[in-house]
């Protein structure tokens, strides 16, 4: 019987043998399908279950998981809710994650390859890995000043600090409270959600980095740093500033705001027609520059580059082959150019930097879960847009504009000891299509030969004058740069 | 599967007992569990009970007796099984404790009434397996008496297989009727039947294996047994189908016809009863799926258990979901989220320590199931006594058709069959079933080790010669 027990032995043997095989296949082979099935629990409950490490501001966390009695045991929560969503994002068991929470994810769930030591010491000891902490870039008083003043509009801020790319603002209206897109409840999530994506207003998109609007006339900042750069004109170089500009090779023309001339005699200096914002000199000037000037310097400035801060940002557009008419309407922000409003804070950071472009960031550090820093961002060059000796040219038109042109309200900004600051900036009006109103813009730096920050505001219901950047835009713009000043 | 003969050839020459390596093995499971539980705790954040260390040190005493018991009744016994069946033991409890823990929390936070823990029954059943363990020890001092009770083992063994469908006592729990309550005392009599059972076949079979064993005619090359020795083979096949149909319990039905068929063919060595076997255990199947609703389902929720998720392959597909989560080296005792597959504590406990332990904890589960199973299949091979070797091949093979059968069944190899997994599932019946098993094998095997200069009743050269013919 020995032979036969032997031989069931072996039979046996081979079924504990499949067994194995079976459940190597079940537990590597296919566990990756398992684990992303829809229906599958764990991989929320794993989420859910271990503490997501905080999102902070400073000191101050503006994201933060709380302990609940739930099933899911941490709790997103947005202490200032609205005022960062477009910071933060949100972090929604139904819809995933936007903003930080998502671009930072690996960090905050502490599954990122910086934590590996922490990770390894985890493994060992059997915990869960917590997670690490984010620190943005952002000022808590210029944020609050943003919001405060954008309260009511619909429409975006972002402040820059112009020597490295820091991004100080970025502040939207209307906005989300990513509360409640990161409760616990999914039919609450949903509605919400749904009434968010039925707001005409869209509450949900990011202005600051995402809204394309046309720039008007803050782009002649770009325009006049092209004539600059072009060697055929200077600060006190003579344009002809009529009334009306009748655009080649056509019927139309553009006016003056004012209905105006720009001068005495139909003529201007450039630092005039900038201060006053004189749209015939513009026009003229993007005509005798060209297209191809006006595009090598938008894009200096960080057109046609998407940039991610490490949200995704929309890429600002100049047109690409645009016929001279189009080209003079374009050389003052009207036609196809687009931008947002992080684009024209950049434009006004790289002139108030000398000419260097800073590549915009938003996340300072990395923290360990044990607060150690991980990483801390270091300022990377974009590009230089300008020569040092244009910039301090366009800077000295941009402190014109403030002094005695369309940008008054940013006179008599002090700084904290009650010293005068010299404010250089643009005011811009431009329409959006026939059924929209205008949009305003202030785009501004101070001080304003070696700035600690270039703010751009741009308010979506303007009015129709050149006016309204001023009146609407700049007080907004203000009371960032007073914040940050002071 | 070396036979142990050629030292028993010489019998002057003293066997080593090898109690020592026991006694260390069973320190280190014991260890195991101490570890397991302090993780279980840690990693959760609920704290130990106050009385843990006299619970460890029960857990402890218990595996110090059964040893002691071991070197005094059975000192030339294999000294493995005991060390894997305790070790099997505590890992369950580990389990049960953790799944203990993930009740205790959930309730906590639903501020529900807090849940009764499973585990202090579990570790007063251990001690009644033990307390079993040890009489089987004492009081069966040579396996072969057993074969006296042939007939009687197979009668009561009968009985208790039909005991759940008698009216009052009978008690279906989750569509299977395997139960008995008296009391407030539940029991499943399959497990004590498949002890009684064995015995049965063995002592049946050795009596009439040379009648078995003639070849009528041949077909195929295979020489087939003559007609009227069919009987026994359609009773066992009969019993089996009577199980499923009245009890619907594929599992035990599956146990009963896979050991028959196995012992019939170590008794005769005709591989035609195998062909028999898997013959009728095919036409069975055909059968049940065409006739029991139940069946098909099974079936069908084990082709594509994904497509009956939220209905009747929601169990099988948390195991799953549990296994995956688990991965290489799991997600850690006390990190995962074993309760969320229904019967986690018994027929999925695999599921539980698969998810925590990773693929490295399932396959040394595995693997200490197949050490036990080899290490009887190898006292069979040794012992002397063709009862007692078909007794041992018996008992071992009992252990690896419902390891495999269970494993398999949670692990979606095959159909899922309700079975307990030896040692390691919450339930009493089982655990001292699988505990009177290992004694018996124990003692089988400390008579085919111990040194034959004693005068027993087997002289050593009716031993030699059998090693020699077979």
């Amino acid at each position: 019987m020995i032979r036969s027990i032997r031989r069931i032995g072996y039979v046996f043997g081979i079924l504990l043998l499949a067994l194995l095989v079976n459940i190597t296949y079940v537990q590597v082979f296919v566990a990756d399908d398992y684990r992303s099935r829809a229906d599958n629990r764990r991989v929320i409950l794993d989420e859910y279950g271990r503490q997501r490490g905080p999102i902070l501001t400073g000191p101050e966390p503006i994201a933060l998981s709380e302990e609940t009695k739930g099933a899911l045991r941490y709790l997103r929560v947005y202490p200032e809710g609205p005022m960062y969503a477009p910071v933060t994002g949100f972090y929604s068991i139904v819809y995933g994650a936007t903003g930080l929470e998502r671009t930072e994810n690996d960090v905050l769930t502490g599954s990122s390859d910086l934590f590996f030591v922490d990770r390894l010491q985890q493994l060992i000891a059997g915990r869960q890995p917590r997670g690490g902490a984010v620190t943005t870039t952002i000022d808590a008083a210029a944020q609050s000043a943003a919001w405060e003043g954008l309260s009511g509009t619909s429409g975006a801020v972002v402040a820059i600090e112009p020597t490295t790319g820091r991004i100080l603002a970025s502040v939207q209206s209307p906005s989300f409270d990513p509360n409640l897109l990161s409760s616990h409840q999914p039919q609450q999530i949903r509605e919400y959600y749904e009434e968010l994506l039925d707001d005409p207003s869209q509450p949900l998109l990011n202005r600051p980095i995402v809204a394309l609007n046309p720039p008007g006339s803050t782009f002649k900042l770009v325009t006049a740093a092209a004539a600059l750069a072009s060697g055929e004109f200077t600060l006190d170089s003579v344009l002809p500033g009529p009334a009306e500009y009748d655009l080649p090779l056509s019927s139309r023309t553009i006016r003056n705001w004012t209905g105006e001339e720009c001068g005495p005699n139909g003529e201007v200096t450039l630092i005039e027609a900038l201060a006053i914002s004189c749209n015939t000199a513009f026009a003229w000037l993007g005509n005798e520059l060209g297209d191809d000037a006006l595009r090598a310097q938008a894009e200096a400035f960080g057109f046609d580059t998407a940039f991610e801060i490490p949200l995704r940002a929309s890429t600002s557009r100049f047109p690409e082959s645009p016929d001279p008419p189009q080209t003079a309407l374009s050389a003052i922000g009207q036609f196809d150019v687009r931008a947002t409003a992080l684009q024209m804070a950049m434009v006004a950071a790289g002139i108030g930097n000398n000419g260097v472009v800073m590549e915009p960031y938003l996340v300072q550090e990395i923290r360990a879960p044990n607060l150690a820093i991980l990483r801390t961002t270091d300022p990377v060059i974009f590009d230089t847009a300008m020569t040092p000796q244009d910039a301090r040219q366009l800077q000295e038109m941009m402190v014109a504009v403030v002094e005695r042109g369309t940008a008054g309200i940013l006179q008599g900004i002090t700084d904290a000891e009650g010293r005068p600051v010299p404010v250089g900036a643009k005011t811009g009006t431009a329409q959006t299509g026939n059924d929209r109103s205008p949009v305003a813009w202030m785009v501004a730096m101070a001080p304003a030969t070696n700035p600690r920050v270039a703010v751009a505001v741009v308010v979506e219901d303007g009015g129709l004058a050149e006016v309204s950047g001023n009146a609407l835009a700049g007080p907004i713009a203000r009371a960032v740069i007073e914040a940050i000043l002071q | 599967m070396s036979v142990a003969a050629p030292s028993q050839a010489t019998p002057a020459v003293r066997q080593r007992t090898r109690r020592n390596v026991e006694l260390f093995l069973l320190f280190l499971a014991w260890g195991l569990g101490v570890l397991g539980a302090y993780q279980v705790s840690w990693a959760t954040g609920e704290p130990l009970h106050p009385r843990f260390w006299l619970t460890a040190g029960i857990v402890g005493g218990i595996a110090l007796t059964t040893h002691v018991m071991v070197r005094w009744r059975a000192p030339y016994a294999d000294p493995f099984m005991l060390p894997i069946a305790t070790v099997l033991t505590i890992l369950g409890l580990v389990a049960i404790y953790r799944l203990d823990v993930a009740a205790l929390q959930r309730a906590e936070r639903a501020e529900a009434p807090l849940p009764t823990p499973d585990v202090y029954n579990q570790l007063t059943w251990y001690a009644i397996a033990a307390v079993l363990f040890i009489l089987v020890l004492v009081f069966l001092r040579d396996h072969r008496v057993l074969q006296r009770y042939t007939y009687t083992a197979g009668l009561i063994g009968l009985i208790l297989l039909v005991l759940p469908l008698a009216p009052i006592i009978g008690a279906t729990v989750n569509g299977a009727t395997l139960w008995v309550r008296i009391g407030g005392l539940t029991f499943q009599p399959a497990e004590l039947a498949k002890i009684l059972l064995t015995i049965f076949f063995a002592g049946y079979l050795v009596v009439h294996r040379d009648s078995l064993a003639v070849v009528r005619t041949k077909f195929l090359g295979i020489g087939f047994p003559r007609a009227r020795d069919l009987g026994p083979i359609l009773v066992a096949w009969g019993v089996s189908l009577g199980i499923l149909v009245f009890e619907r319990d594929l599992g035990t039905s599956l146990l009963f016809f896979g050991l028959f068929v196995c012992l019939l063919y170590i008794a005769t060595q005709r591989k035609s009863w195998l062909f028999l076997g898997a013959l009728l255990f095919a036409g069975g199947a055909v059968l049940a799926y065409l006739l029991f609703g139940h069946v098909r389902t099974r079936v069908q929720i084990w082709l594509d258990p994904f497509a009956y998720s939220d209905a009747g392959g929601y169990q099988i597909v948390q195991s799953l979901y549990g296994f995956a989560n688990g991965g290489l080296f799991g997600a850690g005792l006390g990190r995962g989220y074993p309760e969320l597959v229904p019967f986690a504590n018994t027929d999925f406990i695999l599921a539980a320590l698969g998810e925590e332990l990773g693929l490295a904890g399932v396959v040394a589960v595995i693997l200490l199931y197949a050490v036990l199973i080899e290490r009887g299949l190898r006292t069979a091979v040794a012992v002397r006594d063709p009862f007692g070797q078909l007794l041992a091949a018996g008992l071992s093979i009992t252990l690896a058709i419902q390891v495999f059968v269970i494993i398999g069944g949670v692990t979606r190899l095959i159909p899922l069959t309700g079975l307990t997994t030896p040692f390691l599932s919450y339930g009493g019946s089982s655990l001292v079933a699988n505990w009177i098993i290992v004694a018996i094998l124990l003692v089988i095997s400390h008579q085919a080790r111990k040194p034959a200069v004693a005068s027993t009743a087997a002289p050593s050269g009716d031993a030699a010669t059998q090693v020699f013919r077979r």
